[in-house]
């Protein structure tokens, strides 16, 4: 167990750095950032200085041994646009996103799991197949599509929900959150309810096949000879081992609703980081991006990583080499 | 090959499949309006001439002020709804065919030669897609337009870029399993050369699974394209696709004109419910397994 954990951390940081490459180059080929930093009316020489301390006038390898080493010690240097380093603008936002990503995970679990536990123990019901076709219009919809349809009958027609913003925030353990204020929660609910829709039908599409999966295992056939309540069947035998494959999927749901939440942010002017990500795309302003790009590859990695070592303590039969 | 997928046994279970008939129905009126989309509607909405800002923003023909000449009711340029959507199924359902047969093409090749051959090339090729597949697409997709821009070139290459690596697990699972097995042992001792047993032997019998998987990247394409235009990163403004016109529409959703968001979102989403009816189908079909 710890020798597999170890390998996999060896290669959660192959991973990093390998990504590290792809963004460094991506971000070589995109534009020359030194015309963000200079003013419009710079002379050659003052274009010329400016590149030499962006370190631009180097060779292409030297300037990415520059930016891993400036990676490595967390220095990414500072945002063209708001002159303050890229890191603290991220991290200031991030906890506005995590918050929006785990009501929105709740909602999807809350919702999705009873659904698919019925679905997958009752194939053959009306409503098992109801829920099916709701889920697969679910899968089919655009998310944005759907964030924009609330606003319109929540926010505009019936003002019962408003359209943008988070809302007040109160700090909590030295961080600002909105889900301790009753506005709060008020202000999170439709973009969360937004960002669970393909997560929703994800998960209730997996629940189902899972419990279809154990129904039909022999253990379930004893209890239910044995004389196990239908309810017991269900909730003490099935579900339980019909979950693992919900357990991955909730690990590996995690890293798309950080990557969706960017569209939800956006519609609901959500001050997350998502929305500064577009922000900066608009603005070409390639510290950001950077530092969001690695930051959501270093969460990736960890969350893989997690799940992967849960899977194995959840289903002992899962050996590891 | 063609004859096993499309068997009559599959027809008679087509024929008692209600969903999959619906399924195909949409695609099929889907593919009407891609080639025949012009000729469909009255109006073009790109061209100027045929706009009148008189026009602008009209409601549904059904609501009062509207005009029949708009069915879906028009945008702020004057431009008639329907056949903006009509345009936009064009551009959206083209991408989502084209950037599909693309990572197709290239994620089968690779799947293929890494089965095939084995050693660096396929420790590469699965290094490379393990990566990637950390990864959700659209986090990709959207960094890589970010760096590109927009233009509808470009979102063929992200698409491409994200999707490849699917067919290439896929192939090359299911070609390391035929390799071993005696018809492709007696090709090569028949002294065939690798290029013929690899497309003549190996490639027909490990195309079906991806027929599954083509079919529903078609709508996950069409929805990441989509969500890649709303956020402004996606098609130019004179080639817009269906996302582009939901984009357009938010701007204007706030004062109450709905129409112009809500019909090309409802336009998608049959168009991907459509596909993913279909692709629920063949998976049943193709993968007795998981019947």
């Amino acid at each position: 167990m710890f020798a597999y954990a170890v390998k996999r951390l060896i290669q959660m940081l192959v991973v990093l750095w390998a990504v590290s490459i792809i963004v460094f180059l991506m971000m070589s080929f995109t534009g020359d950032p030194v015309f963000m930093v200079v003013p419009i009316d710079a002379t050659d020489a003052e274009i010329a200085q400016a590149r030499r301390i962006l370190g631009l006038d180097r060779s292409l390898p030297e300037q990415y041994v520059l930016f891993l080493q400036n990676l490595v010690q967390g220095e990414f240097g500072r945002s063209y646009v708001f002159r303050q380093p890229a890191l603290d603008l991220i991290l200031e936002r991030l906890p506005a996103t995590l918050e929006l990503v785990l009501v929105a995970m709740l909602i999807a679990a809350v919702v999705a799991i009873p659904l698919g536990v019925f679905a997958g123990a009752n194939p053959q019901n009306p409503l098992s197949r109801l829920i099916m076709s709701g889920s697969l219009v679910g899968i089919s919809l655009p998310g944005f599509w759907v964030g924009m349809m609330l606003i319109f009958i929540f926010a505009v027609e019936l003002r019962l929900f408003p359209s943008s913003g988070r809302g007040a925030t109160v700090e909590f353990l030295g961080i600002r959150t909105s889900l301790l204020t009753t506005n709060g929660w008020h202000h999170i609910l439709l973009p969360a309810l937004t960002l669970s829709f393909g997560t929703m039908a994800i998960i209730l599409r997996i629940t189902r096949a899972g419990m279809m999966e154990v129904m039909r295992q022999d253990y379930i056939k004893f209890a239910r000879a044995k004389g196990v309540s239908r309810r017991g069947v269900l909730y003490g035998h099935g579900l339980r081992n019909g979950m693992i494959p919900v357990v991955t999927i909730f690990g590996l749901q995690l890293g798309d609703l950080i990557a969706f939440a960017v569209i939800a942010e956006t519609i609901f002017a959500w001050p997350g980081m998502g929305k500064l990500l577009i922000d900066s795309i608009y603005r070409a302003d390639r510290p950001v991006i950077v530092v969001y790009l690695m930051l959501v590859a270093l969460i990736f990695v960890v969350v893989n990583f997690i799940v992967d070592i849960l899977y194995t303590m959840i289903d002992p039969r899962i050996t590891v080499k | 090959m063609a004859s096993r997928v499309l068997s009559s046994q599959m027809v008679f279970n087509w024929r008692r499949n209600p969903p999959a008939i619906l399924g195909t129905v949409i695609v099929l009126v889907c593919a009407v309006i891609v080639v025949f989309g012009p000729l469909l509607v009255s109006q073009n909405p790109y061209d100027l001439r045929q706009l009148s800002l008189l026009d602008s923003y009209k409601p549904p023909a059904w609501l009062d002020g509207g005009d029949p000449r708009y069915l879906l009711g028009t945008d702020g340029q004057g431009r008639d709804v329907l056949a903006s959507i009509v345009y936009g199924t064009r551009i959206s359902a083209m991408i989502g065919v084209t950037a599909m047969l693309m990572a197709c093409a290239i994620g089968t090749t690779l799947g293929l030669l890494a089965g095939y051959f084995g050693g660096r090339l396929d420790a590469l090729i699965m290094r490379v897609a393990d990566v990637q597949l950390s990864f959700p697409s659209m986090l990709i997709a959207l960094f890589l337009m970010s760096a590109f821009g927009t233009g509808i070139d470009k979102v063929l290459i992200a698409l491409t870029a994200v999707g490849w690596v699917v067919y290439a697990r896929t192939v090359r699972g299911s070609t390391l399993g035929e390799v071993q097995k005696e018809y492709v042992q007696a090709a090569r001792v028949a002294g065939l050369s690798h290029a013929k047993i690899i497309l003549k032997h190996v490639l027909p019998n490990v195309m079906t699974p991806l027929i599954v998987i083509a079919t529903v990247q078609v709508g996950t394409f069409i929805l990441i394209e989509a969500s890649l235009s709303f956020l402004g990163v996606g098609v130019p403004i004179t080639q817009p696709s269906l996302g582009l016109l939901i984009k357009n529409g938010f701007d204007v959703l706030f004062s109450g004109l709905w129409w112009t968001s809500v019909f090309p979102g409802l336009m998608i989403m049959a168009m991907v419910f459509g596909i993913n009816l279909m692709g629920d189908f063949l998976r049943d079909e193709l993968n007795p397994r998981l019947k």
